[in-house]
């Protein structure tokens, strides 16, 4: 721009110095500024604007680890893993026109409204469509070829046995994870450990380039569970069946196996299906782990094995039980009929509450409660089952005389119906408590004793006549087996006290009695339909239960002869019934 | 004979412009295979309109400041015609009507005023510059408003903006009054508010979005945010032609045309913005020593003019692609990928050297 205006040249127009040394400063500013914002840019905001940048193109892609198998002890499938695909879209790349809306809402079974709402919004990158499609409807989908809608494997858990193990496998959630049961108690074990690629992506999603080699997702363990697929199904038609007739609200019933603890049966009722859990509200609950009951007279072997233990009474010792009443400060407790002067056997055969309540009152309170205690009452199984309860046994410092003498017929303390099932081990097992277990165990585990082998074995003997005639529960006979059992009717515990006509009848009991090799513990909540003894109501359930477990299993007879008596209503009389206070 | 055709040929070429504006155009064609995605077919797409451009640059170098002069007067009429012939009768598209439909072919008229503008502006002020008053500004003023009325109306901001500086340009340096400058910024100033009430919404919101971008991250503030991103992804030295992620991977919108230089600053860096800056130097300083040692009055406003409407390209366009300006749709001058404005910046070109090999003729 170096121009001079001079004299001969008149005609030109003249430009002043400073206009021209202004617009080559104006020129040179400028690109400075560019050169600045260029620095700023490029040096100074580089590494926020290149995580900024990466953030947009690189991406972590989660590869989903196969969910581990649920089975039963044999092996029998209870919850597995089948591929499904989820149909989602990213509404600021779909482009799609009014026919293929259509014809994917019919496809999907859905309203064009719904889809055109969920592709609405544009400040979504992820919207789902669609979870959890069988794989040949996704690809009918996918077929439409709409921009911006994709598909992904995820898996589906399905539980072939259905309702009859919902309450032990329970189900997973949208997102793969348990909800309920042991798909919950065992997630981490079941899920594995997810895998991960770290891709290229371009702004329409496609993967361009794979950045770090694969990591590969490790796949869940197997759990097998202790439960026998067959006699869980058994279980679960009995009780079902006897719930039904007896118009009862609740059940819950529990084989396990004497000799190992592990639980081979657990059903409970009501129940719903894991593979579609809706409205399962108040079903979910396994009742047999997490709720408690006051039991009643099954809880009379352990109270009178106790008064047995301190060596005031044989088997044979007389217990005067008339006029069938005992007063104890103001309360009153009733036996049903009254028996007159019996023997302890007959204590446990008859089911007398004044006897027991009689022999739990010579012992000292902390004698008694040790043997509670022991055997595992006021504390959980840790049979490894989320939400499990430990039933109610008070300290004995704080016992009344009243409540000592109400316990050892089963009230004024809540048990568990696993609890009250394990308690049984011990008179299967020469008075050894047997941990339980809800997976199974390669080798029996180690238990503790809690009654001298000879007091167990005279209990088990008196048990043997509870089902024989004039005990209370004829109908858990079992024909080629001998049973020993016990029946309990208890008044349920309502808001203000005992309630004059709801009922928990149960009974546990164990065959083959020679050598016991099952133990089932079968509770009906509220049966309602005239019958409500433990003897007519739950007493059934066992014996067909067993009678086919024990066939299934293999297990020897130890009664061949016919030996069951076909109960009349006279036998049929039971006289436990709770006393109020 | 050979030698003589060949210096037949390349007589009335500039050899320093001539090497800045072929390698500028080389780099660009580098950068708009990487933005386009390898692709080969864009790349011969440009290099034929550049040939043709260069072509048209020969033919303006051949024709002597006399003849350009004299064209003027009758380009700006048919630039004028033509343009309320597209206010009338123009083919609307996305919104902007600024093509004429001559069943052959389409044209955009407001095309030829970005040359026809400054040569009129100049034409006059070469006619006037005898009894130069005050009366000669309004004129030459009302000369740039009427077709910079039409364009905006298409509405194209973008070059309405670029010919208005083009005829400003001539304004400023045929020697327009410091003070009606200065009333001149005042008055814009004041207009600023109806102005803007004239504008479209999506222009208002560019400029709302240059204020802050992340106010419509991924609506009209995309643009910008993506823009920034890749620049300053690149860093010092760049991420290497062909590797950058944020052209190649399709997340940078327009990358072959208004924001090619987002790709070139990502795959080259600071290092290769400051060589681009330095090349669009050394044009515009060659263009100013050619306007400056112009021999006539016509010719000297023409040439700045011409060289200070380069340089508002380069400048409004890397500068909205960086941030620092707002969005309105200018390519970057040899580097975005597109045959009109190629043609209408070597046409440019072609007049700067004609301006300056004629003078030397002359005075030899």
């Amino acid at each position: 721009m170096a121009y001079e205006s001079t004299s001969k040249m008149q005609n030109i127009v003249k430009v002043p110095v400073w206009r021209r040394r202004l617009l080559l400063i104006a020129v040179l500013l400028s690109f400075a500024a560019l050169l600045v914002r260029s620095v700023y840019l490029q040096s100074l905001h580089k590494s926020f604007l290149q995580k900024e940048g990466n953030a947009r193109y690189s991406r972590t892609l989660s590869l989903q680890a196969y969910r581990g198998k649920i089975l039963d002890r044999n092996g029998e499938l209870l919850a597995i893993s089948s591929p499904v695909e989820t149909i989602w879209a990213n509404p600021t790349d779909v482009v799609i026109d009014q026919v293929q809306t259509k014809a994917m809402a019919s496809l999907l079974n859905m309203r064009t409204a719904d889809i055109d709402k969920k592709l609405a919004n544009p400040q979504r990158e992820f919207v789902y469509i669609k979870r959890r499609l069988p794989p040949d409807l996704a690809a009918k989908v996918m077929s439409l070829s709409i921009p911006g809608v994709y598909s992904e494997r995820e898996y589906k858990r399905y539980y072939p046995a259905a309702d009859v193990t919902a309450h032990l496998v329970g189900f997973t959630g949208v997102d793969d994870n348990g909800q309920e049961g042991f798909e919950l108690a065992q997630n981490t074990w079941l899920s594995g450990k997810s895998g991960s690629r770290r891709v290229l992506k371009d702004r329409q999603g496609h993967i361009i380039e794979d950045l770090e080699a694969v990591k590969v997702p490790q796949d869940g363990h197997d759990l097998m569970l202790s439960i026998d697929r067959r006699i869980q199904y058994l279980a679960y038609r009995e009780l079902a069946k006897a719930v039904e007739t007896n118009k009862a609200i609740a059940g819950a019933a529990i084989v396990l196996d004497a000799k190992t603890g592990e639980v081979l049966a657990m059903v409970n009722l009501p129940t719903y299906n894991p593979n579609n859990p809706v409205n399962v509200k108040g079903k979910t609950r396994n009742r047999a782990i997490t709720d408690t009951f006051e039991p009643g007279s099954t809880m009379k072997p352990i109270s009178v094995s106790a008064a047995l233990e301190s060596g005031n009474f044989t088997p044979e010792s007389k217990i005067q039980t008339s006029p069938g009443t005992l007063s104890i400060g103001p309360a009153t407790i009733h036996d049903s009929h009254p028996q007159g002067l019996i023997s302890v056997g007959q204590v446990i055969q008859k089911s007398s509450n004044v006897g027991a309540a009689k022999m739990a009152l010579t012992l000292q309170p902390e004698f008694l409660w040790g043997y509670f205690n022991q055997i595992g009452f006021g504390s959980p199984t840790h049979i490894g089952f989320p939400g499990e309860g430990s039933g109610r046994l008070r300290n004995y410092k704080t016992w009344r005389p009243i409540e000592q003498a109400t316990m050892s017929f089963g009230h004024g303390i809540s048990v568990t119906l696993l609890q009250l099932a394990r308690a049984y081990t011990v008179f299967a097992n020469d008075g050894e408590l047997r941990p339980v277990s809800l997976l199974k165990l390669n080798e029996a585990p180690i238990g503790h004793r809690v009654y001298s082998a000879q007091v167990a074995n005279e209990m088990k003997d008196m048990l043997e006549t509870v089902v024989q005639p004039g005990g209370t529960a004829l109908k858990a006979q079992i024909a080629g087996y001998r049973v020993a059992g016990k029946t309990g009717t208890a008044h349920k515990l309502g808001a203000h006290g005992y309630e004059e006509d709801k009922y928990v009848a149960s009974f546990v009991g164990m065959a083959p009695a020679s050598d016991p090799r099952l133990i089932m513990a079968v509770m009906i909540d509220e049966p309602s339909n005239g019958e409500y003894y433990g003897g007519s109501v739950a007493a059934p359930v066992f014996s067909k239960v067993m009678a086919d477990a024990l066939r299934m299993l293999g297990i020897p007879q130890d009664a061949p002869n016919n030996n069951v008596v076909i109960p009349t209503d006279e036998t049929n009389a039971e006289p436990e019934v709770k006393e109020t206070t | 004979m050979i030698n003589q055709l060949l210096h037949r040929l390349i007589k009335h070429i500039d050899s320093f412009l001539m090497a800045c504006l072929l390698f500028t155009m080389l780099v660009g064609l580098f950068v708009l295979y990487s933005a386009s995605g390898h692709s080969i077919d864009r790349v011969l797409a440009q290099a034929i309109n550049i040939a043709v451009a260069l072509s048209a640059m020969w033919l303006a170098s051949n024709v002597s400041p006399q003849h350009i002069e004299r064209a003027a007067l009758p380009l700006y009429i048919l630039g004028v015609l033509l343009l309320i012939f597209v206010a009338l009768f123009g083919t609307t598209s996305h919104g902007a009507t600024r093509w004429l439909n001559l069943g052959i072919t389409k044209i955009q008229p407001s095309e030829i005023m970005r040359l026809a503008m400054p040569m009129m502006i100049a034409w006059y002020f070469s006619k006037r510059e005898a009894s130069l008053r005050i009366v000669d500004f309004v004129i030459a003023a009302m000369l740039l408003v009427v077709p910079v009325g039409l364009i905006m109306k298409q509405p194209d901001l973008g070059t309405a903006l670029l010919i208005s500086a083009s005829g400003f340009y001539v304004l400023f340096l045929a020697g327009l009054n410091w003070k009606f400058l200065l009333g001149g910024i005042v008055s814009v100033g004041a207009m600023m508010p109806v102005f803007w009430s004239m504008l479209h919404d999506y222009q208002r919101k560019r400029i709302e979005i240059l204020i802050d971008p992340t106010q419509d991250p991924l609506g009209a503030g995309y643009h910008t945010i993506q823009a920034t991103i890749a620049l300053g992804s690149g860093g010092i030295a760049g991420k290497g032609w062909l590797h950058g992620t944020q052209a190649q991977l399709d997340f940078l919108p327009e990358r072959t045309t208004d924001f090619i230089f987002a790709v070139f600053g990502e795959e080259f860096g600071m290092l290769g913005n400051i060589l681009l800056l330095v090349l669009f130097s050394l044009i515009i300083i060659r263009g100013l020593i050619i306007a400056a040692d112009a021999k006539d009055t016509f010719t000297r406003l023409l040439a700045g003019s011409i060289t200070l409407t380069f340089f508002t390209y380069t400048f409004v366009n890397m500068g909205m692609v960086s941030g620092i300006l707002p969005v309105v749709g200018v390519p970057l001058p040899f580097i975005s990928y597109g045959g009109t404005s190629m043609v209408t910046l070597l046409l440019g070109f072609g007049i700067l050297m004609s301006i300056h090999t004629h003078k030397k003729l002359v005075s030899s």
